[in-house]
């Protein structure tokens, strides 16, 4: 026990620590910004005009409809073959998570908040209209915010599974936490000392996040929209 | 108090709503300090009219005039601007449910007209009071009962400044112990002089303070004239057939002797 215990202290961890900011440095830009277009998106899916709504609603078929792989595949890999004039667009591993991420979890986020828009009562979109709202006022000052506390659970669902999913990144050899983990896996050959280790820093991650969300969810609480778990 | 000063003045309106014709060439005319009930049985119109008249609903074809000019639906700008001027009180209350009573009553004074915070917290205050709500107004819907709903709707129109306010049956959605608060605030409004098209159920009451009944079925007004013509005894009007058998159903035994609009059985404590 001793012996693992040293082995994961001065082999596993030191190299795991750098994994992990690795993986927060992709996970929180692409949190932050999968949410951002998950908002957009949703709010134009059901408050734009049928061509913006379609091609909004193409974006989510595509994305949620291809194995998230394929996607980072497409923009480490693909990408730099796409020539567009004298331009190349590479990018670094990093950017090109970031991106996948974003664009993944942006589609999820844009269901979630798709179905938060609706439940609010279309009366309160009259009368922000009948105090002369334009239609963007009456989305930005009465829907979204409504909307957002509705949403939260399933958005912070959302981003609990980000944080695990972007363990995919190692594929296109971005060095996170899991990527250092199995370089370490075939140097040592101790498979289950480092994979466990690899698991509890994940379940650390989301225990964290967890904990964020449920913190956020009641800092917004009101009156009247109150979640009944969580 | 009603010079006669035309606020709100629409014609030949229609709308079709689906395949069904719900407005069929209707007109009327509002005075300033003038209050108009329409009354008539559920699916007539009335909620459609008053939709038509701050063109939450578009009509298919009329004319609207506000304050003397005509308004034509094209432009959102315009829209905005002719939908500020005039107040819409609805059934549902329709709250905005993530703001307290306060936020409810200023958050149009500053995102549509522009006022400073201060000022426009000072002012949604005053509004509170005059509806009886000052000790309120910190609270969320969701705490507040349905008449304290009604009435910080009421506040919140009000704020605005409108020139017409046009009230859906305010009162349809209360419980019978509530309504009362809102007609007192609906009659202290009629005593100021707010010109208002109020659609209502309530009828002995309006009748104390109506200038003018407008009866509607099948979206047309096929009667009107001022609640003494239109329920004095003997009268033979739609609008009296229509009481004697809401009356009936209710057991209000009010309206059908009104004559001089005397009696107050149906508003309660204010």
């Amino acid at each position: 026990m001793i012996e693992y215990w040293s082995f994961f202290l001065h082999e596993v961890a030191p190299a795991l620590n750098q994994g992990l900011w690795v993986s927060i440095a992709v996970i929180l830009p692409s949190a932050l910004l999968g949410l951002a277009l998950g908002v957009l998106v949703g709010s134009l899916r059901v408050y734009a005009s049928t061509p913006i709504r379609l091609l909004n609603e193409a974006y989510v078929s595509l994305f949620r409809g291809t194995p998230l792989v394929v996607q980072l595949f497409f923009w480490y890999f693909a990408l730099p073959h796409l020539q567009i004039g004298d331009t190349r667009i590479v990018l670094s591993p990093m950017s090109a998570a970031i991106l996948g991420f974003t664009l993944c979890s942006g589609a999820y986020h844009s269901e979630y908040i798709r179905g938060a828009l609706l439940s609010i009562r279309h009366g309160q979109l009259n009368a922000a209209q009948a105090l002369g709202m334009t239609r963007a006022q009456t989305v930005i000052w009465v829907v979204l915010p409504q909307a957002l506390r509705r949403a939260l659970p399933g958005c912070g669902n959302e981003i609990i599974y980000l944080i695990k999913y972007s363990s995919l990144a190692s594929i296109i050899t971005l060095n996170e936490l899991t990527g250092i983990g199995r370089t370490i896996a075939k140097q040592t050959w101790r498979n289950i000392e480092v994979f466990v280790a690899l698991g509890l820093y994940y379940l650390l991650l989301v225990t964290l996040a967890t904990l964020l969300l449920q913190y956020v969810e009641r800092k917004l609480q009101l009156p009247g929209f109150e979640q009944t778990s969580g | 108090m009603t010079g006669h000063h035309p606020i709100l003045r629409v014609e030949g309106i229609y709308k079709t709503l689906g395949d069904q014709l719900v407005l069929d060439d209707v007109s009327l005319t509002v005075n300033r300090g003038e209050v108009k009930i329409l009354i008539g049985p559920s699916g007539s119109g009335k909620s459609t009219l008053l939709q038509c008249l701050n063109f939450l609903h578009t009509p298919d074809q009329g004319r609207v005039w506000l304050d003397g000019t005509e308004f034509k639906a094209t432009g959102r700008k315009g829209l905005c601007a002719f939908r500020q001027q005039v107040g819409m009180i609805f059934q549902d209350f329709n709250l905005f449910d993530h703001l307290t009573a306060l936020h409810n009553v200023r958050i149009a004074l500053v995102k549509v007209k522009g006022m400073d915070k201060a000022q426009a917290t000072h002012r949604a205050k005053e509004e509170l009071a005059r509806v009886g709500l000052a000790d309120k107004m910190d609270l969320y819907p969701a705490q507040l009962s349905g008449g304290q709903k009604q009435r910080v709707s009421m506040a919140r129109a009000l704020a605005m400044d409108p020139k017409v306010l046009l009230l859906d049956e305010p009162t349809s959605a209360l419980d019978p112990e509530l309504i009362g608060e809102v007609l007192a605030v609906i009659r202290f409004l009629a005593s100021a002089g707010m010109t208002m098209i109020m659609a209502t159920h309530q009828i002995a009451f309006s009748a104390t303070m109506a200038h003018e009944f407008l009866f509607m079925e099948a979206g047309r007004i096929v009667e009107r004239g001022s609640p003494a013509q239109l329920l004095s005894p003997g009268a033979t009007s739609r609008t009296m057939a229509f009481c004697a058998k809401i009356n009936e159903l209710s057991g209000d035994l009010g309206a059908t002797q009104l004559g001089g609009a005397t009696q107050n059985t149906d508003h309660g404590p204010q």
